[in-house]
């Protein structure tokens, strides 16, 4: 598993660079664009926050934009939480704030003092996957898995909520969590073992 | 995104005097917000983060319910009494966006949020009235499956897309509104305007004012209300065509019909006509179906949309027979 993933990022990453894709950062793209359109480059003041996520603080100095998805994936490498769609329509980049199911693709990090984070990396409790990732492995609930993090952590989030009640309710309740590849039945498979015997068709 | 200061305030009135700088607005649940400056179709220079404000609390009794602004959609959607006295306006809000979103999405934001139409939300598209005023409308001879047929002008089509206001419109509801000249109550009927010639004017807001709380009359004796909501899919998505009605029953005939549509209007779309032909009917499916017929009048299709005028009438005489049942 780790070795895929890390041969994995390395093809991509050689791939980035073959194609002469240089990895420019949303900041660095933004500003070329603002300095060939000549529109004033704004130097709004940086926020301070620290982030708890996962049960660790991260002191962090951002620019006031920056989402809570980019926080967690560029400036502290937690990367299991994805950017899909990144309008807030694939669920893709779903995290607890709180313990409530958010979408961090449309959460500014700065706002998030004071707050916990749990992302997909925090759920393994020393070293033991967490019940629902274990379903999803057991119950084959993906294919490319790039939306399963988010799948995940909004799984575990309906099963607290008690929305697992049947399964339509589990459908509809994980509708804002969008699977290209279409593992939808093995995903509610999933969800109906943690959720256990009060799931019913 | 283009930058922006952040700007955090104590009290209401650091709000409100934080939003008078120019090119400044406020952050609530920012679900609508940050899609909107990811794509620069809004880009303010400050934004004023209402969190920590004492807006997030709502009361629900026999006078009615006072629903904070900053109240999210999934708190209020799960409460009992809510759901017991406006199912209405539960079924909206469970109809709406996703659970992710509802978990941020506040109240007073929803009724705020801009409308879906792609001309709008696309800053690559010259020609959109509402986003660059006199630069005209692409959805009018463009692709207007989504569109608006009631309320619409040669300048703008675009639906208003929140299902929680078409449930307000229907039961009469308010918006109280806090301004630097003070709190004024005005009828959600009387808060969105149509685009006319002025499409970038969406509300009766004016810069600064601020959505404190949402006001809604209690239910009349034997109340029953519904909202029916018609998607291209099963969830997730805003509405081809809703439809939000509220009927008081007395011994089987009619007293009262109030009931607003969505999907198919500029702004939520109360149908005066249709709630007349009801008013002291008895409930027969014929009389349902009949009055429903009313909701077609004044509407005007474009090239892709004449099917929601059918749909309209069917989501119509669908939620009253579900609701008169």
């Amino acid at each position: 598993m780790n070795e895929f993933e890390v041969s994995r990022r390395r093809f991509i990453g050689a791939s980035a660079a073959a194609g002469g894709l240089a990895a420019a950062t949303a900041k660095t793209a933004h500003a070329a664009v603002a300095q060939t359109s000549a529109a004033p480059v704004r130097t709004p003041e940086m926020a301070d926050v620290t982030l708890e996520v996962n049960g660790r603080r991260h002191p962090l100095s951002i620019e006031p934009r920056t989402t809570l998805l980019d926080a967690l994936r560029e400036e502290l490498r937690l990367s299991g939480t994805k950017k899909g769609c990144d309008r807030g329509s694939c669920g893709a980049c779903t995290v607890h704030v709180d313990g409530a199911r958010v979408l961090s693709c449309l959460t500014l990090a700065a706002r998030c003092e004071g707050k916990a984070v749990t992302t997909i990396e925090g759920l393994a409790a020393e070293g033991e996957l967490h019940p629902m990732q274990a379903a999803f492995l057991a119950r084959d609930g993906l294919q490319c898995g790039y939306c399963t993090p988010g799948q995940i952590m909004s799984a575990i989030a309906l099963v607290e909520e008690g929305r697992a009640v049947s399964d339509d309710a589990i459908r509809e309740w994980m509708s804002g969590n969008i699977c290209r590849c279409g593992a939808y039945p093995h995903i509610l498979a999933a969800i109906k073992d943690v959720a256990g015997s009060g799931s019913r068709s | 995104m283009e930058n922006f200061t952040l700007a955090n305030a104590a009290t209401l009135d650091a709000a409100l005097a934080a939003a008078q700088q120019p090119d400044a607005k406020f952050i609530a649940g920012g679900t609508d917000l940050l899609q909107l400056m990811k794509d620069e179709v809004e880009r303010p220079q400050r934004l004023v983060d209402l969190d920590g404000l004492p807006l997030d609390q709502f009361s629900i009794g026999d006078d009615g319910a006072r629903i904070g602004a900053l109240v999210k959609m999934s708190d209020l959607a799960d409460n009992p009494d809510l759901r017991r006295r406006y199912p209405v306006i539960a079924e909206a809000l469970l109809a709406s966006a996703s659970p992710q979103v509802r978990n941020m999405a506040t109240i007073g934001g929803n009724l705020l949020q801009r409308t879906r139409c792609g001309y709008f939300r696309d800053t690559g598209v010259a020609a959109c009235n509402k986003r660059r005023p006199g630069s005209g409308c692409s959805a009018i001879l463009g692709f207007n499956r989504l569109h608006a047929v009631l309320g619409g002008s040669d300048y703008c089509i675009a639906t208003h897309p929140s299902d929680l206001a078409v449930a307000l419109a229907a039961l009469d509801a308010a918006v109280e509104v806090q301004g630097s000249d003070g709190v004024r109550t005005v009828a959600i009927n009387e808060f969105y305007l149509v685009p006319g010639d002025t499409p970038e004017r969406e509300t009766v807001l004016r810069p600064g004012d601020l959505i404190t709380a949402i006001l809604v009359p209690p239910p009349g004796m034997g109340e029953r209300s519904h909202y029916l909501k018609l998607r291209d899919r099963a969830s997730f998505e805003f509405a081809l065509v809703s439809a939000a009605v509220a009927i008081a029953l007395d011994d089987g005939r009619i007293r009262v019909a109030r009931i607003a549509v969505g999907g198919v209007g500029t702004k939520p779309w109360r149908l005066p006509n249709v709630e007349a032909a009801l008013a002291g009917a008895a409930v027969t499916p014929t009389v349902l179906t009949e009055a429903a017929a009313h909701a077609a009048e004044g509407a005007r299709p474009f090239r892709d949309n004449a099917f929601k005028i059918a749909l309209m009438q069917r989501a119509v005489a669908r939620a009253l027979a579900t609701v008169t049942a």
